[in-house]
Formats: structure tokens, sequence, C-alpha cells
């Protein structure tokens, strides 16, 4: 459904007049800019460099690593999870956790082991979000991952809701190594390419950067305000 | 709160900054250690100075084709199915707004950090239809929950505050128990606000970039508090700026990275949420209802002046953190939420010179607000030009300014005067003056040697030393 535009003609024709001109009805070309310093950063870095870029901006943001192959995601994340005390966890419903081996864990182990275990699920509306709100885990996954300041990128969708990501008390983000670009220069032209292709963008693209946290009492850092309190990413080597 | 905070004039305001030693302290250490991690976090990129090129660049082209800009984005958010709402004034904002609350018979507002919902004093408008509102930026959270004591930082608000008296508020109107820790004090704020966040109504938010080519816009905050704001409540209204927009994602990667280097030397912040429309149709979290409010408030009125390059800002902040005067002085002595040298240039050209005409003067034209400007605003320079508009097109410089320009052009207008005056001048500083310093000085002197001392006139005269030096009698 098309919303609603108010009141919009007389306020655009005023700036116009103040500018000087009439309104533009032709599009304005996007101009080739003079500058592209963004060009410049982490060039020439294999994927390798990268990966050792986020491993170290992540000691910065109070972020734990871990590093595993496919065939050790299921017992990695077995273990970030128990180190985070258990569950009850939340994760996205989506078909790569399946391809990566995580079905028996998700589905069986963890009820062997006493975690419960809560698959987002759209037909299930708010409970989704009660359920979010009561976890003590979140899991979702990066579809692009900045070197540079070690974010990981998260699209929202029927099965992948944002809030996973933040009401949980501890977070963990799965991290293809595939997936590692330097910075956000890179994620933000594939976001456009989406959008230029005819494609949707998402309604929410989240960039996370380690945990939750706040300065705002005399500048003395405080991690874990509103969204999580600790994170984890898992880099899956061979993805 | 409106723009304009207090009723207070400028050196009242001034003199309560200048004599809280806590606030001086409190803000002299956030200058050094933000100003600190902001050079590293500018000079790890190399090549700081193309980047500012390019902010410039992008602010310029936007504001140069704003009107395109901001119809390219007004359609591109209907064709997601949000509302846009065009207000040229505060009261045609909070009118919608208003509006939107009612339909809604919404009781509960969360919000997170928003400049401009302050300056259109948007939280006592929904107050006055009985609604709760309540700002959950933990800074902003600690000034609301003390009886709206006014922000005075742009990004850090209650720089102000130290621990104690965050623990005070808390216990006298939280029933908190606990320690001053700002760990503890943020997680009762956290227990506090997580249940707000489940029960509101309706989000509000401000914007730090829209993108005019898909129709979206990107909060950032290290918190995650928009970002609840953002998911829970079935309604959500942004508040923007009308200047605070770029062409694509491309530009808007550039000014974020910009913003959050220059406001507090990071490389991103924890969240950078970007948001297209209200949720999509199956999505359960997200707002079933978005409207976008495109504020004007007399921005418009600064496009084609000499001024318009004001409207670049970016609101990081970098300018307050170097500049010497708001050490001093502290952000409440600007008498408006915008403090710093970017509030000395924008407040006078939003609020007026009635109530701002003093700020262009509370700066020494040193120029480190231009340098370390993330797009180039020439802001010791427009400080200038402010003194020029006043004194020569309004005709009222501040009183002291006159009476000192009326008094030396008095005595410097003869040569008797002019001599007898700085024959006296020792002699009358006399009682004032020990070890060569004036530190309580009388009259005009006054304002100055309240914060530091002033040189005492040296005995002996310029034109007896030199009349004497040709003599060769001098002792210097």
């Amino acid at each position: 459904m098309t919303g609603k535009i108010q009141n919009r003609e007389s306020f655009l024709n005023n700036i116009a007049s103040q500018l000087g001109r009439d309104r533009l009805k032709e599009p304005v070309k996007r101009p080739d800019w003079k500058y592209a310093p963004q060009d410049k950063v982490l060039t020439g870095a294999t994927e390798d460099d990268l990966v050792e870029v986020l491993k170290a901006h992540c000691e910065k943001i109070n972020t734990t690593v871990i590093t595993t192959t496919k065939a050790g995601l299921s017992d990695a994340l077995n273990e970030a999870v128990k180190n985070y005390g258990g569950g009850p966890v939340v994760t996205w419903k989506d078909e790569r956790f399946t391809h990566w081996g995580l079905h028996d864990l998700f589905n069986n182990e963890w009820s062997v082991q006493g975690i419960d275990y809560h698959e987002w699920d759209y037909t299930t509306g708010d409970d989704n979000i009660q359920l979010a709100e009561q976890a003590n885990v979140g899991i979702t996954i990066s579809e692009y991952t900045l070197a540079e300041s070690a974010t990981v990128v998260l699209f929202s969708g029927k099965d992948r809701g944002r809030t996973v990501s933040f009401l949980p008390k501890t977070y963990i983000a799965l991290v293809p190594k595939s997936s590692i670009v330097p910075r956000m220069t890179q994620a933000a032209r594939k976001m456009r390419e989406l959008h230029l292709d005819g494609k949707t963008v998402p309604a929410c693209v989240n960039f996370i950067s380690g945990p939750s946290n706040s300065a705002d009492i005399e500048l003395q850092l405080v991690v874990g305000v509103h969204g999580p309190f600790k994170a984890t990413y898992i880099l899956i080597d061979d993805l | 709160m409106p723009m304009k905070i207090g009723n207070e004039n400028f050196s009242e305001r001034v003199g309560k900054g200048i004599s809280n030693s806590f606030m001086r302290g409190a803000v002299a250490g956030a200058q050094d250690s933000i100003g600190a991690r902001r050079l590293l976090a500018v000079e790890e990129l190399g090549n700081w100075e193309e980047w500012r090129s390019h902010g410039e660049e992008i602010r310029q082209h936007v504001l140069e084709n704003l009107d395109y800009y901001l119809e390219q984005l007004s359609e591109n958010i209907a064709k997601r199915g949000g509302n846009v709402y065009f207000a040229a004034t505060p009261e045609e904002a909070n009118d919608y707004i208003r509006e939107v609350i009612q339909k809604k018979h919404a009781k509960k507002v969360v919000k997170s950090k928003s400049m401009v919902t302050e300056e259109i004093n948007l939280n006592a408008n929904l107050e006055e239809l009985g609604c709760e509102v309540i700002e959950t930026d933990l800074g902003e959270y600690i000034l609301q929950v003390d009886d709206h004591d006014p922000p005075s930082h742009i990004v850090a608000p209650a720089l102000h505050k130290n621990r104690e008296q965050v623990r005070d508020v808390f216990t006298e109107k939280l029933g908190y128990k606990k320690s001053s820790d700002p760990t503890e004090l943020a997680q009762h704020a956290r227990e506090m606000l997580r249940q707000d966040y489940l029960t509101a109504d309706v989000g509000i938010t401000g914007c730090n970039f829209a993108v005019a080519e898909t129709g979206s816009f990107a909060l950032v905050t290290n918190e995650g508090n928009a970002d609840l704001v953002t998911s829970l409540p079935k309604t959500q209204i942004t508040v923007m700026g009308m200047e605070r927009l770029v062409p694509t994602f491309e530009e808007l990667e550039v000014l974020v990275s910009m913003l959050t280097r220059s406001a507090v030397g990071q490389k991103l912040p924890s969240y950078v949420t970007v948001l297209t429309g209200p949720k999509e149709a199956q999505d359960v979290d997200g707002p079933e209802e978005f409207h976008l409010v495109i504020v004007d408030n007399g921005r418009s009125k600064i496009l084609g002046t000499e001024f318009q390059s004001v409207l670049q800002c970016i609101r990081c902040a970098a300018c307050v953190n170097a500049c010497p005067v708001y050490r001093h002085v502290g952000g409440h002595s600007y008498g408006s939420i915008y403090s710093g040298p970017i509030g000395a240039v924008l407040s006078p050209l939003l609020g007026g010179y009635d109530d701002y005409k003093e700020l262009p003067y509370a700066s020494t034209l040193c120029g480190a607000c231009s340098e370390v400007c993330p797009v180039k605003i020439p802001l010791h320079e427009l400080l200038h030009k402010h003194r020029q508009v006043i004194v020569e097109k309004e005709g009222r410089a501040p009183v002291s300014e006159k009476l000192l320009m009326k008094a030396f052009g008095l005595g410097a207008a003869s040569p008797t005067l002019y001599r007898w005056g700085s024959k006296l001048a020792p002699s009358a500083m006399n009682p004032f003056t020990s070890e060569d310093k004036i530190s309580k000085g009388p009259g005009p002197l006054k304002a100055w040697t309240d914060i530091r001392d002033f040189p005492a006139p040296n005995k002996e005269r310029f034109r007896d030393w030199y009349n004497n030096r040709e003599k060769g009698e001098s002792k210097s």
C-alpha cells in the first residue's frame, strides 16, 4: 500500500526559491565525485589479511572470535552457548543452519542437554518477541562482515526477526569467511546493487559491532545497556 | 524542551558555568579523551583531508539540490508504504505527530535521542495529551528523570553530571538502592526501560541520515536503544531536519564513517541501523505504520545565504570537543540545545539574534572548530560573519563591546585624554594589583578577571619608554 505525502509542494517550492531558482524537474545525476578516499582502505588485502584485521578489532570492542570449520561448527557453537550459561536460545529460521550441519544440535542435542531452544516462526507472531526477551542467547547470520570495524551485517525478514540480536542477554553471530569485505563501503555498494537490480532492500539492515555499550556516565565504558552484554563471532573458515 | 534553555541572560549563564568546578573538570577531561580518540581514529586513515573534502562535496551537492532529493526521498518512502509529512514550522510538526498519537490512542511513547525533536519541543507537546514520553538513551534518560535537566553536549548530553549526582537522582526518583558505579546505574536503567519498550504504543526517533534513492534512513547508537524503539512499538514516527539526507547508500556509508570517527573516535559504533519503510507484510517485529516528519523550522531561510554551509553539519560535535571557550563555560552557557561553535553559529540563525546575539562573541576565532569539522564548515568564519551582521546590519553590538569601543574612541580621539589615561592607568589600577597581575579588576575588567588574571599596566608607558630610549636613559 502506498503511503501518504502531505504538505510537500509549498515546502519544496520554498526551498527552490531560497536557492534562487525554479524547482528541479529533471532527475539529478549522481555526480562523479572528485574524491574517493573510501576505496583506499585495506586495498590489496587478502582474505586472510582481512581476517586478521577483523580479529584485532574484535579485541578492542569486547567481542570474542572463535574460528572453526563447517565440520566443527556444531561443537563450537554448542561450546559458545554453554560458555554463556546455556539456554534459552533463540535463532532465526534459516536454511543455512541446516546446510551447515546444525539441525541435530538445535533439535535434538540441546533438548538432551536441557537447553531450551526457539526457532523464530512468523506464524506465531508476537510470541517470538516474548521468547526472545526471555532468551539468554540469540543467534543470527552475517550477510557481509566488515573487517575494518569488526561488524556483522544482518538482513531482516519474515523468519529473521530483528530482535533476536537485541533482546537476549548475549549474542552470537555466525560469520562465513566468504562474507568478509574490507569495510562498510563494499556492503553499501552491494545493498545499492540490490535496489538497482529491482530487488527489495530489507526493511531493516543492522550493522552490529560487538555488544551494546554506553559512556554516558562520566565517559566510563559500560558494556550491556539496552542490548546484549556479550558478543561472540564464530568464523567459519571453509564457507 | 525547546531549543532555548532557561531564562537567564548570557552573563548569568556563563557565571554559573565558570563557577561549576565539577562541570569544568568533566568537560576538560571529556574534550581531552574524546579529542585524543578522534585524532587517533582520523589519523589511522592516513588521508583524512581527502575524506573531509569528500564529505564536503557530498553535503554541498545535497544542499544545492535539496528540493530534488527530498522529493525523491518522499516518493520512495511512500512506495514502501510509509507516510511523509513536510512541516514548515514546529507547530505543524507537533500537530501532525499529535494527530497520529491520538488516532492510535497511544498512552506510552518511547524515544531515542533526537536533537530536532528537542528543537520543536515535542515531548512537552505529547505530555499535554496525557502521553507518557520516555527517553531511552542513557544520558537523555538521566536528564529526563532529573526533572528535565537540559543537555549540555550534543553527543554526551549528561556530561555535566557526576556519578554521585546520577545515583542521587535515581535514588530519589526511581527508588534505586545501589551504588554510584556506572555499571550498576546503567543496569537499573536497562531494567526500567526494558518494560517500557515492550509496552509502548509508539516509538519516536530522530534521523542521522536519510537516503533519497531508496527511501531509507540510518540511526547510529552504541546502546541499541534505537533498535528496540524501532522494532517493538507498532507505530513509528521519525523526525528529521530537512537537510539530513544523502543521495544513495554509497554516500550514507561515507558520512556514517566520518560521523562516528569525529564524534567519539570509533570506526563504527555498536549499532548502525538502516530502516526502509514499515515492516514487510510477514515480518513479526518492526512497526506496522511508519511516519517520517521532515522539519524546516528556519533552515530554509539559511539556504542561499552566506551561512548556507552550516547546513552541511552532521552533528558530530567534534567542534564542541575542540573549542577552548566551551571547555571553560560548558554547554548550558549557550542557552540553546546546540552548544559549542556549531551552536554559536546555528542558534542565532534558527532562534534569532534577540536570544543569541552574544553567542558569536563566545569565541576566540582560533579556528580549532573549522579544523576538526569533518565536512569543512568554516565555523570560525561564520562566527565572524555573524559579528559583522550584528554590528553592521542589526546595529547592535553587545553592550560591553559598545562601551569599550566608545571609551576607547573617546580616549583615543584626543591626544590629551589618551596621554592622561595611559599615565593614570598604573595608579588607578594600583589597589587591584599584586605581583604585576590584576586578579580582581573593577568595572569592565571584572568579567575578565573573574576567570583569569590581567597583566597590570606597565609603570613606564611605551611613550615614556620610547622617549627615554631615544635619550639613552631607558632601564629596559
